[in-house]
């Protein structure tokens, strides 16, 4: 569905916020685009949708050129954007009916209106955007995105700063969208979110896609998570007693860590906790820790190097 | 062509419009009251005539004129400022709209509002003067062009600014002053000749005496240099907004 070819992007700054990005989007799948801040996945976005320029490279969209086929790409995508931009002083139902018109649509009032009950905003038709909260808005984006029936639709960052039952809602929507035939692009920060909703995940980092997966094998990866065992006295050195776990003495001494992988049917840790009272080894706490997006980012980088 | 998309942002143009319809309309009518209350019952019981025209009379084109550049200016760069201010430009940027569709639209929702304003103050005119529109087809096409015209130019300010500060720059600090010293009170006939010849640089004079001559069929200058001068701030305004667009200047990265 879309297909992404030696993509480059230079600002005027000197940065470089893509380097040489190689992407194909299949038609209908999820497909979460991971990063942290400032990774290039707002800029890629926002060239497919052609709100920045590209310095080299290709996008095609359903085989048309984003820039000589303008006007078939974009009335093909939706777009909502991280940010809560929207017109204050404007109502619900005309700021929807604007966007339909904007991209082309002639005005469709059963379209709008199943949108608008889809995302709960029906009985808010009449009301100004400045008097929504903050979780209505960004479903009021995502009402604007979907007023022209796209076949593509980039959700950037959707639930930043939202809360449990809209992050849920949203889930079911993007679903239900993915039934329906629409291919969905999705960028995000939270690793479960994007274990919840994609078929596949590209990992960006500083420009580069570093790898491109399907769900399955790189929640694999990226599934390990961390136990502390906190000592009540601490350790010189690690016994030798424990030395089938890979554990590491952090804090002088006082901190066990060990990394495991919370998809494993073993973790070790019931062996590793009945091995330390064996040892006569008292703890005073235990923490466990997800990998942060940025410990992923640093293990898949230096896979590379 | 996408005919929806730019009644779409037309319509949205013409909606903020209508919620400031008692501000945009009202205000002007006050404000032209006040001068032919300055301008036409002080000043021009003892001025009488200009060019054969009662004075009250003869400022009703410069009148109009000068609602027109501020007008056109401010409701061209606001419309389009707005978005980049709010950030909702996103839309707009991402839509499937060509550059030439967009200017149409917002250029000509701004030019909408502004010629509904230099009608009404033309209608709030006629309650305190006399007025004569010898030339009613060219007084239509003066209006239009410039309106047009300074819609484009504030099109542009609108994409060049980056704060409320620079919005409101060019239309306070040069406009409004060319407006004041290109013959919208006077005829510059009546200057010396040298501050006469001074005052042919200014281009706002070309401007009111062609739309002048269209009322009372007298002017500072000749109609036909009148108008090949509107036509090329026409020219002008419609390049720069189509470089503007060539390049993304200011609007995309």
């Amino acid at each position: 569905m879309i297909s992404i070819a030696n993509l480059t992007k230079t600002y005027a700054s000197g940065l470089q916020a893509l380097k040489r990005v190689d992407l194909d989007i299949r038609k209908g799948e999820i497909f979460a685009l991971l990063g942290p801040n400032g990774a290039g996945k707002t800029t890629l976005i926002s060239i497919v949708c052609g709100i920045v320029t590209p310095s080299t490279g290709e996008v095609r969209v359903d085989g048309h050129d984003i820039l000589r086929e303008y006007r078939a790409t974009r009335s093909r995508i939706g777009l909502v954007p991280q940010e809560l931009h929207t017109d204050m002083f404007e109502t619900v139902w005309s700021t929807v009916a604007f966007s339909r018109g904007l991209f082309g649509c002639a005005p469709n009032a059963a379209h709008l209106e199943k949108v608008l009950r889809d995302l709960s905003l029906w009985d808010r038709r009449h009301h100004k955007i400045m008097t929504l909260s903050g979780g209505m808005k960004r479903r009021v984006l995502i009402a604007k995105a979907l007023s022209h029936e796209p076949q593509v639709l980039f959700l950037d960052e959707p639930t930043a700063g939202v809360d449990v039952e809209l992050r849920r809602d949203m889930w079911g929507l993007v679903r239900k969208l993915r039934e329906s035939g629409v291919t969905i692009i999705l960028t995000t920060h939270y690793i479960d979110e994007a274990e919840e909703m994609a078929d596949r995940i590209g990992v960006i980092n500083k420009g580069e896609l570093i790898m491109v997966e399907e769900k399955a094998k790189l929640m694999k990866k990226l599934g390990k998570k961390q136990l502390t065992v906190h000592l009540v006295e601490p350790l010189a050195r690690l016994p030798e007693a424990l030395g089938e776990w890979n554990l590491a003495l952090k804090n002088d001494g006082s901190d066990l860590e060990y990394n495991f992988n919370e998809k494993d049917e073993h973790t070790g840790i019931p062996e590793l906790l009945r091995r330390l009272g064996d040892l006569g080894l008292e703890f005073k706490d235990l923490e466990t820790r997800e990998s942060s997006l940025e410990d992923i980012f640093v293990s898949l980088v230096s896979e590379r190097a | 062509m996408n005919r929806h998309g730019v009644l779409a942002i037309y319509r949205f143009e013409m909606a903020r419009f209508r919620r400031t319809f008692w501000q945009s309309l009202v205000t002007p009518v006050i404000t032209t009251s006040l001068y032919f209350v300055v301008f036409g019952a002080a000043i021009g019981s003892r001025m009488r005539e200009v060019d054969g025209v009662p004075y009250g009379a003869f400022i009703v084109p410069g009148l109009i004129m000068l609602s027109i550049f501020t007008e056109s200016l401010n409701n061209a760069s606001f419309g389009i400022y707005l978005p980049k201010f709010t950030g909702t430009i996103y839309e707009l940027l991402s839509a499937p709209v060509s550059a030439l569709e967009t200017v149409l639209a917002y250029v000509g929702a701004a030019a909408t509002k502004s010629m509904l304003l230099g009608l009404v103050i033309l209608a709030t005119s006629a309650l305190f003067v006399p007025i004569q529109i010898l030339h009613p087809a060219w007084m239509i096409a003066f209006l239009v062009l410039t309106s047009a015209t300074f819609c484009l130019f504030g099109f542009m300010i609108g994409i060049w600014a980056t704060g409320f500060e620079q919005l409101q720059f060019i239309p306070m600090l040069v406009i409004t002053p060319l407006t004041f010293l290109g013959g919208a009170f006077y005829s510059i006939d009546m200057l010396p000749p040298a501050w006469r010849t001074v005052s042919l640089f200014n281009p706002v004079v070309y401007l009111i005496s062609g739309f002048r001559w269209s009322f009372y069929g007298t002017s500072d200058v000749s109609v036909e240099l009148s108008l090949a001068m509107t036509l090329g701030f026409f020219a002008a305004c419609l390049v720069g907004v189509s470089w503007i667009f060539r390049t993304g200047y200011r609007l995309k990265s």
